[in-house]
């Protein structure tokens, strides 16, 4: 027989039963449109949860003061933050000690009522440095960042977020140039930056930047820091750095147990491989699910041919009675049942593929289709077309020609 | 050139045992048409399987166009089909939803003979089975009963078989068509050449091949020539 006779004979047979093969057909489209769907939606929420991450800036570790180590230990913890633990001094000795350290920027944080006008709005004010930008990718889209020598002098200046800007010039004027007030205190802003995304508690776009030394001397009035945000050279370095910090901070901080220690490092690959590791199992979990219902097809495409078989059990006869071998018959139920998934399989590809656009142009999730999981998909289609037709097609080709000939 | 020696076949084991054929011994030359006539539970469906290589002897030799099939696995049956055997059932059997032509090329199909090639012989075996091409595309359920088994006598043709078997071939037709299908084999077996085994149950439907071995109780009772052979209807023969 060649491929073309078997073709010829695979699509009369389906043809012949068109309800019944497109039944069979839909299973495995369900089976396979979900596995493409799922799998995308969860791939897509683990690169978006990923790129969220990389987002907040490169080979990031955050010295956050205090406290949250011995939740739960005797005493009385305040919370992370609480402690006043971390200073200037400790930031400069971070830069000027640690091996591999790209960059370090103390961060002053508060959260104030800023007036612009006749606008106001209660926004988180970040006092920083000019590495920051470097630590956290932060761009301007107008004017200019923060600058060492505005830091040093103490610089009533300025930068908003986007988001921050527009609350404060909801027209649309120009802010750079202008002047606002922040807890009274009058300020020119000097730049905004460009959207970083995000929203919720850590809108990096509600937010206005102002040099440190002035957070520290006109709003705050002490000299802590709220953390002090150091960027690795290279992420292969980050627990080195990170080994490093704690090492020098105990001894600046004259603590000789490090399981007291009164501030606490946050590594953003740590954070990274969790979240991955969250989502990756998220993925597993929905290529599961759809998983059952591409079996339950590949179940359909035997039940179908089982009953093709019986059906046909005289067509078989005959055939033998021909001149068919076994392998002839078998392989002409196994193509029947590898064109069924096939078939379902391109047909659920597009529809899986369609579905996972669908579910991008809602906004919710933004999916990623990879090239892999529909080859993957594909070549499952198939080999259950093989696996569930195997059992059929070696009974069609077992049958003795003399009974399949008498049988009504 | 046919030959059975000593044919027997045992259905079952031990105390349930049944011998449908009990030491056979005939040969069928070149060019013969014979019939093979008993009564239901005579073997004469066992001694059928056996000439048309679907079923093997318990014991005894078949010698086929030279070879000995008696012994032969599943597929080396298949293939003595394919090459030497042509069927024609009772029950027609043809593809259903599939033309005409497309079932006289079936064995072809199986016996690897190139496409342009299928349709050159099963137009010519649909000819010589008094099929006119008007029917060709025609599917097998749009035919008369008679046409469908002329149809089925060119899928026997087609792969040039040593020995035609026809089992039953009238038994679904009436006598008036059965006459017309039987004309065919007549026809077949004077201007072709073809060598016929006709198997029946029925008398005057034997009387027209030109011998018949009557069996009785898996043995042959008598195998005698015809002395008034009757004809078939050639009138509806299209070509």
């Amino acid at each position: 027989m060649t491929a073309q006779d078997i073709f010829h004979e695979t699509y009369t047979a389906l043809s012949a039963n068109r309800v019944r093969s497109g039944l069979t057909i839909l299973g495995i489209v369900i089976g396979i449109c979900s596995v493409i769907a799922l799998v995308s939606i969860g791939q897509g929420a683990s690169s978006s949860i990923s790129s969220s991450i990389e987002s907040l800036g490169s080979n990031l570790l955050l010295v956050m003061p205090g406290a949250a180590r011995t939740i739960g230990a005797a005493g009385v913890s305040a919370g992370r933050g609480s402690a006043q633990s971390l200073t200037y001094s400790d930031a400069s000795a971070i830069g000027a000690q640690v091996a591999n350290v790209a960059a370090v920027s103390p961060e002053v944080d508060g959260r104030y009522q800023a007036i612009a006008g006749g606008n106001n709005t209660n926004v988180a004010v970040d006092g920083v440095t000019a590495e920051y930008a470097q630590i956290r990718n932060v761009t301007v889209s107008e004017g200019s960042f923060i600058t060492d020598a505005q830091n040093q002098s103490l610089a009533k200046v300025a930068v908003l977020g986007p988001t921050a800007e527009t609350d404060l010039y909801p027209d649309g004027s120009d802010a750079v140039g202008q002047t606002i007030t922040i807890k009274g205190v009058p300020f020119l802003v000097v730049g905004i930056t460009v959207s970083k995304g995000g929203s919720g508690f850590n809108n990096a776009d509600d937010l206005i930047y102002i040099p440190a030394e002035t957070a520290s001397h006109y709003l705050q009035g002490d000299e802590y820091l709220s953390s002090i945000d150091v960027s690795a050279t290279d992420p292969t370095v980050m627990t080195q750095v990170q080994n490093d910090m704690t090492t020098l901070l105990l001894q600046l901080h004259h603590i000789s147990d490090p399981t007291q220690a009164d501030f606490n490092i946050i590594n953003q690959a740590d954070i990274l491989a969790s979240a991955s590791s969250i989502t990756s199992t998220l993925t597993y979990l929905l290529g599961a699910i759809a998983g059952i219902s591409l079996l339950v097809g590949g179940i359909g495409i035997m039940n179908m041919m089982l009953t093709s078989v019986t059906e046909r059990t005289r067509e078989i006869g005959l055939r033998k009675a021909i001149g068919a071998t076994r392998a002839d018959i078998n392989m002409q139920f196994i193509a029947e049942a590898v064109a069924l998934t096939v078939i379902g399989g391109m047909i659920g590809i597009i529809l899986g593929i369609l579905i996972s656009m669908g579910v991008s142009a809602t906004g919710l999730v933004t999916t990623s289709i990879s090239w892999q999981a529909i080859a993957l998909a594909f070549g499952v289609s198939a080999a259950i077309g093989v696996a569930f037709g195997y059992y059929p097609a070696r009974r069609a080709a077992m049958l003795n020609p003399i009974e399949a000939l008498r049988y009504e | 050139m046919i030959e059975i020696r000593d044919i027997t076949k045992t259905y079952g084991k031990g105390d349930a045992a049944f011998q449908a054929l009990q030491g056979v011994s005939f040969s069928v030359k070149d060019g013969e048409f014979v019939a093979i006539m008993g009564p239901s539970g005579s073997g004469k469906s066992t001694l059928m399987h056996i000439l048309g290589c679907l079923d093997t002897p318990t014991s005894g030799t078949y010698i086929l166009d030279g070879h000995d099939v008696s012994t032969l696995s599943d597929d080396e049956l298949a293939e003595i089909r394919k090459e030497e055997i042509g069927f024609v059932f009772q029950s027609f059997n043809l593809l259903p939803r599939t033309t005409v032509l497309r079932n006289v090329m079936l064995p072809l199909v199986y016996k690897g003979v190139p496409e342009a090639e299928r349709e050159i012989r099963a137009t010519e075996a649909l000819h010589s089975a008094g099929l006119s091409d008007t029917h060709f595309k025609h599917r097998s359920n749009e035919l008369s009963g008679g046409q469908i088994q002329r149809v089925a006598i060119a899928r026997a043709l087609v792969n040039d078989p040593t020995l035609i078997l026809a089992d039953e071939p009238t038994g679904n037709l009436d006598s008036k068509t059965g006459e017309i299908v039987l004309g065919t084999f007549q026809n077949l077996n004077e201007h072709g050449g073809r060598t016929i085994i006709l198997i029946t149950h029925e008398q005057d439907v034997a009387e027209h091949a030109a011998r018949i071995i009557h069996i009785r109780d898996g043995k042959i009772l008598e195998d005698s020539p015809v002395k008034h052979r009757r004809r078939g209807d050639l009138s509806h023969h299209e070509q």
